[in-house]
């Protein structure tokens, strides 16, 4: 599986070609969905499709999320039983307003698990938030439980709720900060919002340049077609890897010269700088140079 | 005795020599004011017909450069069949789903035979179920060119649809109302056939330059409503794609340039009429700009991401012996540098100078392709012939790298099999394969393998392609077949590559 959690790919539950298919594009996670793109006659055998492709062995490979209906729908429960059953890496909530939301899933979660055999405990989940209710409660919802890998902002409600639409952004500005800072007080990942007009690449690239300098982790994409620009956008430059690979050597001539601060053509080098560093370098190995 | 009686009795050998009569003796025409200019005219497609002598038996023949939209192939049969003609052999460059209409006249007797470079549609379903009792011959573009020229294809009358021409047959596809673009595969008709008869949607007065097909080789000139409909150019296989897998491996044969060793100043290209294979020229044109690379020329069917690269400065040269769209037909029309080539410059291995000879890389699509790397472009997975030969066998054997591009599989059918159905384009002229699963390299060119893997692409043997199409949609159910060949598949050079036999059911 990818170290990075950059592109989440949504697919249709209910599409069975795409479910055939969708391996091939190296998303870093695939994203079932069993909720709002499938239409409520589906959803039976959306669920059924997602159980079998759970389970296909091109899959193994990636990072599987199902999205499931909310646990007050006829739908939700029969869902998450399809999804842990199936072997579903992480469960993905929708409409996550409060931390008593994640713990009404935890309980499920650990008896489905006991009654499958799965390791309890090994059901990942992430927390979609939605409502303004959800980016306020976002820090609770972010320290909730142990499974949660991350927390995402989900726009077209969440706009909605606050009475407005989707614009060039400062819709969404105090949700990305909340939800961005939520997830990084603890230590789990950020994910930002779809990007729905698939034939604007441009418009697409300036969202994926904010909330990659804002330090997002990644973001939901609903084409395939997005996924090669944004890893290419999050991938760092030659340049950016030079420098990274100069400070380390800095930092490691240091070491031996058994200085804690070096410096590097006239600029302080020390640990968070260091560290950075290392990140990046790690980041290039595992998704290759700008192009 | 007069002067030529007496060279007779003088010089026996000098006996055909005739005497002068007058000046318009023998081009009577001269004599009429109105018939000096005019004399190639014909009221209608009917007459053109009777004054070229058309006789049962007789070959005709139609150039396909408005693939889907062509409006010249069905009509004209129509009046043949009306007129009663039988027995006739139909040479058309290519055939596409619009002539489905054929079927009727194959059945009543007025076509009995078909050299034909593909077949799609109704007609083609209806041949491969055996409506004839003559296969069909399938034959390459540079491959139609070597068959006229060594005579086992001669045509007695071409009809050749054009936007634009004078009185005189100086035509071309770059001026009135429906453009075709180039002219390339009528070119060689009109050098080829006994009796050329243009249709026209345009008459302009002479002389009508550029001539892509020129005076002295045109006979009779109708002027018709409409010739092709140029929107339907790039319907199917000429289709411009947004389909994530096609964009995907058309990504992934851009690397494989890129890699390959042949990607440097002055390269040149083609790219097939399939989508990823069209797609791979966007990817290009990026990679060209960044690393400051210009190609010295594209070949083949031209398009309008070809015209984008061209119009940048990113390719110096356009050769054209088909446009893909109005973009490429308009280019034609105004850069100097986007030149009109006959099918017979393109790709003929008995040109004394086939262009195809001087390519880099190209690009080029397959139905099938085995593990010996034989690439199938024919026939479907139900034995059914579905597409055309093209160019495909001819700039695979020519040019210095020749890459394939396909999925996988396509729904539950697996691209990469054991043995084509059809083997059209030998193994030995394919170097690379690239799948949206991987990239296979012959191992016939291991340097090639060495720079891929060595830039970090996704290699894999073809085998373990195989294996992974296996794995995903399992082996297919032969298909049967009965014993009747239906179709005759001609290698460039004219020898049978392979049959196609008729499908049980």
């Amino acid at each position: 599986m990818s170290p990075l959690r950059r592109s989440m790919l949504f697919l249709p539950g209910s599409n069975a070609a795409m479910l055939s298919t969708a391996f091939i594009y190296h998303a870093d996670s695939i994203m079932f969905d069993l909720e709002d793109a499938v239409a409520l006659r589906e959803k039976d055998s959306a669920r059924l499709l997602v159980f079998n492709a759970l389970q296909h062995p091109m899959y193994q490979q990636i990072e599987t999320v199902v999205r499931i209906n909310p646990l007050n729908t006829p739908f939700g429960l029969l869902d998450l039983e399809a999804a842990v059953r199936g072997g579903a890496d992480v469960i993905r909530l929708p409409k996550t307003d409060t931390p008593e939301d994640i713990d009404e899933l935890e309980g499920h979660l650990v008896r489905i698990e006991r009654e499958c055999g799965r390791e309890v405990g090994s059901t990942r989940v992430m927390a979609a938030i939605e409502s303004a209710t959800g980016v306020i409660n976002a820090v609770a919802i972010a320290r909730s439980t142990p499974r949660l890998i991350g927390i995402a902002l989900a726009a077209f409600d969440y706009v909605m709720d606050m009475q407005t639409e989707r614009g060039d952004g400062t819709e969404l500005f105090y949700a990305r900060c909340a939800v961005l800072h939520a997830a990084r007080a603890a230590r789990i990942d950020a994910f930002d919002v779809v990007w729905s007009d698939v034939n604007d690449e441009a418009g697409f690239l300036r969202e994926v340049e904010l909330i990659r300098k804002m330090g997002f982790n990644g973001k939901s994409l609903i084409n395939p077609r997005q996924i090669d620009l944004l890893h290419n956008a999050y991938a760092p430059t030659q340049l950016e890897v030079d420098h990274a690979r100069r400070v380390t050597e800095a930092a490691k001539e240091g070491e031996r010269n058994g200085l804690g601060v070096v410096s590097l053509n006239g600029k302080m080098v020390d640990a968070p700088i260091i560290e950075h560093a290392q990140r990046l370098l790690e980041r290039a190995a595992a998704s290759g140079l700008r192009r | 005795m007069n002067q030529t009686e007496r060279l007779h009795t003088n010089f026996p050998h000098l006996r055909s020599l005739t005497a002068f009569d007058t000046a318009c003796h023998t081009i009577p025409w001269l004599a009429d004011a109105e018939a000096k200019r005019h004399r190639k005219l014909c009221n209608s497609i009917e007459e053109a017909v009777l004054r070229s002598g058309l006789q049962n038996g007789m070959t005709i023949s139609f150039h396909h450069a408005f693939r889907e939209g062509d409006r010249v192939i069905n009509s004209v049969i129509a009046l043949l069949a009306r007129m009663g003609f039988k027995d006739l052999t139909l040479a058309s460059s290519s055939l596409m789903s619009c002539n489905e209409n054929l079927i009727e006249h194959i059945e009543n007797g007025v076509i009995s035979r078909i050299y034909t470079s593909g077949m799609r549609g109704k007609l083609a379903d209806a041949i491969s179920h055996g409506l004839m009792d003559e296969p069909v011959q399938i034959h390459s573009h540079g491959g139609r060119v070597k068959l006229l020229q060594d005579g086992e294809l001669q045509i007695d009358v071409a009809f050749l649809g054009v936007s634009c021409s004078d009185a005189f047959g100086n035509a071309n596809g770059i001026h009135g109302k429906s453009c075709c673009g180039s002219l390339g595969y009528a070119m060689v008709d009109a050098h080829f056939a006994k009796n050329v008869v243009l249709l026209t949607e345009t008459l302009v007065p002479f002389p009508n330059t550029p001539a892509s097909l020129a005076q002295d080789q045109v006979d009779y000139i109708v002027q018709v409503e409409s010739v092709g409909d140029p929107a339907k150019i790039s319907v199917g296989a000429a289709r411009v794609t947004s389909n994530p897998r096609e964009l995907m491996i058309a990504r992934y044969a851009a690397e494989v340039i890129e890699f390959s060793g042949y990607f440097k100043p002055g390269f040149s290209m083609q790219t097939g009429s399939g989508a990823a294979a069209t797609a791979c020229t966007r990817f290009m044109g990026d990679k060209m700009e960044r690393h400051g690379i210009k190609a010295r020329f594209a070949l083949g069917g031209i398009t309008g991401s070809l015209v984008d690269l061209h119009k940048r400065g990113l390719i110096e040269i356009l050769l054209d012996t088909q446009c893909f769209d109005s973009e490429a037909a308009a280019s034609l029309a105004t850069s100097q540098n986007h030149i009109e080539i006959s099918t017979n410059v393109y790709a003929n291995p008995g040109s004394k100078g086939a262009s195809c000879d001087q390519l880099d890389v190209v690009i080029l699509s397959a139905l099938e392709i085995d593990t010996d790397f034989n690439v199938n472009v024919i026939t479907g997975s139900d034995g059914v012939m579905r597409g055309a030969s093209g160019g495909h066998c001819d700039v695979a054997a020519a040019a210095n790298l020749t890459i394939v591009v396909a999925p996988l599989v396509r729904s539950r059918i697996p691209t990469v099999v054991k043995r084509v159905t059809t083997r059209l384009t030998p193994g030995e002229s394919v170097d690379v394969l690239v799948t949206d699963q991987g990239i296979a390299v012959n191992p016939a060119r291991p340097e090639i393998r060495e720079r891929l893997e060595a830039a970090g692409l996704n290699i894999v043997t073809i085998e373990a392609l195989y294996a992974r199409a296996v794995s995903l949609v399992g082996v297919p159910t032969p298909i049967e077949y009965t014993d009747r060949i239906v179709g005759v598949i001609r290698y460039r050079d004219g020898s049978v590559i392979d049959t196609v036999r008729q499908v049980k059911g």
